[in-house]
């Protein structure tokens, strides 16, 4: 016991730092590495179905480079624009229905009692705790044609025939908004129970109108909520398939679609890994200059405080 | 006066569930005034405050600023600005931005708004940093942008929070004395809640004095300390000592009281023999030496406490009866070997420097 809390107060600081950082090397960087070595193999008939990228043979080390899955996409780019077009499409309209569905349930959380605000955290991320492929069987039961919104309606009296609604954008955006939306809640929540009310008094105070005070002081301020909140729910959308699968219709194919079935049903490992560290460039790049630009912008901040350091 | 007052506060009730914050509240405030509201937390200054810039409603009574009954205008529409406690400054916009948002909002020309930033940055001496962010500045500059901002809109009454609360002791005096000079100059109207009774002191024309959500005592700041109403504001308002007695004879504008101390003190009017009544002695009005003086009011004491402060010395000490007084005592002369622990020694004051309660 004794020798444990020892070793921890010496090296507590440095396991901290070093765990998670392994753990993300394992998991994270070493498979990504290898999905991106595959995406440069060639397929062959075995197990695993391409052949290596490097080893060693009887002249020493080979390699085999093979540049021909990139070269695929390009030549057979009809058949991955469009599916990656409506994977983008798709996500940007998730992204931006969960935002305004989002924005005032986190603002209404943030503003209501403490006491309360815990229990409607919990209700936010409950459904989180049960299986996402049972919450969409559950909305395909609502929305079947003759599930139950429509024998209601039609018991009711208030249509005449059962309404399409499986099957269609409405329920495709349905199951996204059902998935994701707890994913821009809590980083919009995040930052509202940080936002002074004094501020908006201030706002109020200072002549601004109820838009005014929205739009000068909140929407700003709020602002690194939506962008990380819109990155939570936009990347994972870009992927996701079993959603559209389920709930849309056989003409909407999603490049994550396109990509399950390279890897699953025509066993083309390189290609399936070029797809997706194309995807990941895509997703990545964007990001990655948001990013710089920020640090960018916050070491300049710095600068110019040391700079003025002398005077103040 | 002639006129009549700028901010009439009549009968002013404000609940909050079963708690009364404000209560049956009325008070005048002349055009021009510094005026103080003093109080404890939670004595219900704040919500007063609120009250007064709109931001909560009014239970019962009125509010009439210049004339016109506050209860249907917005916080906005208000000739009004309030100052926060923490500032409130708006964290992603520059010290010029924060200055020119009223301005913005009331649609005034840009180039205006530049000249009129120019002049209220000049105000408060900080010319040249316009353009930096709040968490660039300084806690005293973040106030004194706080206050240009608050000033922009050129309101007839300008609402402080304990606006110098946030900023330690050296800054809060050289603060105190710039804030004056800035009401004096502009001639708006300050009212500035404080539970920090010194502050009071320093910055008021008059001090309204809160407890419970009613006004204790309003009065000019020497008023409030040399005469004040009762135990609360005597005990409120720096340091006093307390004695009990029974009034045994008046005459010739002299009590002659009896008790553990006897005393004698001048006559407010209205005492008879054999009423008892309270008194209080603030500390610098009783002397300590250590030979007798033969004066009225004279008593033998011994040191209990003492605590050098650098200006005075601080004193408590037991008189007949376990009587404990609190006493000062100036560093006037330096070298004089100063009454230590224990010693004995006669403490004295004037008749005339005897406060008398009623309650």
């Amino acid at each position: 016991m004794a020798a444990a809390r020892h070793f921890l107060t010496r090296h507590g600081r440095r396991l901290v730092v070093w765990l998670p950082l392994a753990w993300l090397v394992v998991f994270f960087a070493l498979p990504l590495v290898e999905v991106a070595q595959t995406s440069f193999t060639e397929p062959r008939r075995g197990i695993p179905p391409f052949a290596p990228l490097w080893g060693f043979g009887e002249d020493g080390v080979f390699t085999n480079f093979n540049l021909e899955n990139y070269g695929l996409l390009v030549e057979y780019s009809q058949d991955y624009l469009k599916p990656a077009g409506n994977s983008l499409r798709l996500a940007f309209f998730s992204t931006l229905i969960c935002l305004v569905f989002a924005y005032p349930m986190a603002w209404w959380i943030a503003r209501s009692r403490p006491s309360h605000r815990a229990i409607l955290l919990v209700l936010v991320m409950l459904p989180f705790w049960t299986s996402s492929l049972l919450r969409i069987y559950a909305l395909i039961g609502l929305l079947n044609t003759n599930g139950f919104i429509n024998s209601m309606l039609l018991q009711l009296g208030l249509i005449a025939a059962p309404m399409r609604m499986m099957q269609t954008d409405f329920s495709i955006y349905m199951g996204m908004l059902l998935t994701y939306l707890p994913l821009m809640i809590l980083p919009l929540y995040a930052v509202m129970i940080r936002l002074d009310d004094d501020l908006l008094d201030a706002a109020a105070d200072l002549g601004a109108s109820r838009v005014q005070v929205f739009r000068t002081i909140v929407l700003p301020l709020t602002f690194p909520g939506i962008i990380a909140g819109s990155l939570l729910v936009f990347i994972p959308a870009v992927g996701e398939f079993v959603i559209p699968a389920l709930l849309g219709g056989p003409e909407q194919v999603m490049i994550g679609k396109v990509l399950w079935t390279e890897f699953f049903r025509n066993r083309d490992w390189p290609v399936a890994s070029a797809i997706a560290m194309l995807l990941l460039a895509i997703l990545a790049l964007p990001i990655i200059y948001a990013r710089y630009q920020d640090g960018r912008e916050t070491a300049l901040d710095r600068a110019e405080e040391a700079g003025r350091g002398g005077q103040a | 006066m002639t006129s009549s007052p700028f901010i009439r506060i009549n009968h002013v009730t404000r609940r909050f569930g079963d708690v009364v914050a404000v209560d049956d509240l009325s008070l005048d405030i002349a055009r021009g005034e510094l005026f103080c509201l003093l109080g404890a937390s939670g004595c219900g200054k704040t919500t007063l405050l609120r009250m007064l810039a709109g931001f909560e409603s009014v239970d019962s009574g009125s509010i009439e600023i210049d004339g016109i009954d506050m209860s249907r205008v917005p916080p906005a529409a208000r000739p009004v600005n309030i100052m926060f406690q923490n500032y409130a400054l708006f964290p992603h916009m520059t010290v010029d931005s924060n200055i020119a948002y009223g301005l913005r909002r009331a649609g005034m020309p840009a180039a205006e708004v530049n000249d009129r930033v120019a002049e209220l940055l000049r105000l408060v001496r900080l010319s040249g940093m316009g353009g930096r962010k709040p968490h660039q500045l300084s806690g005293g500059q973040r106030q004194r942008v706080a206050l240009a901002r608050a000033l922009a809109r050129r309101p007839k009454l300008l609402l402080l929070d304990e606006p110098l609360a946030a900023l330690d002791k050296k800054l809060r005096e050289d603060t105190q004395f710039e804030l004056v000079d800035i009401q004096e100059k502009l001639e708006t109207t300050f009212i500035v809640v404080t539970h920090d009774q010194e502050e009071a002191m320093t910055l008021a024309s008059r001090i309204g004095v809160m407890d419970a959500g009613k006004l204790v005592q309003v009065d000019s700041p020497r008023a409030l300390y040399d005469r004040p109403k009762n135990s609360f504001i005597a005990d409120f308002l720096g340091t006093i000592s307390f004695l009990e007695g029974t009034v045994e004879s008046a005459a010739d504008g002299l009590l002659r009281i009896a008790g553990p101390v006897p005393v004698t003190a001048v006559d407010p009017g209205g005492f008879a023999a054999g009423d008892a009544v309270r008194m209080a002695i603030r500390p610098e009005k009783i002397n300590l030496s250590r030979q007798a003086g033969g004066g009225v009011n004279e008593v033998e004491v011994t040191v209990e406490d003492m605590a050098f402060t650098g200006v005075a010395s601080n004193y408590r000490v037991l008189g007949p009866g376990g009587q404990l007084l609190k006493l000062t005592q100036p560093n006037m002369r330096r070298g004089e070997a100063a009454m230590e622990w224990e010693e004995t020694g006669y403490a004295s004051f004037d008749p005339a420097d005897v406060v008398l309660l009623r309650d």
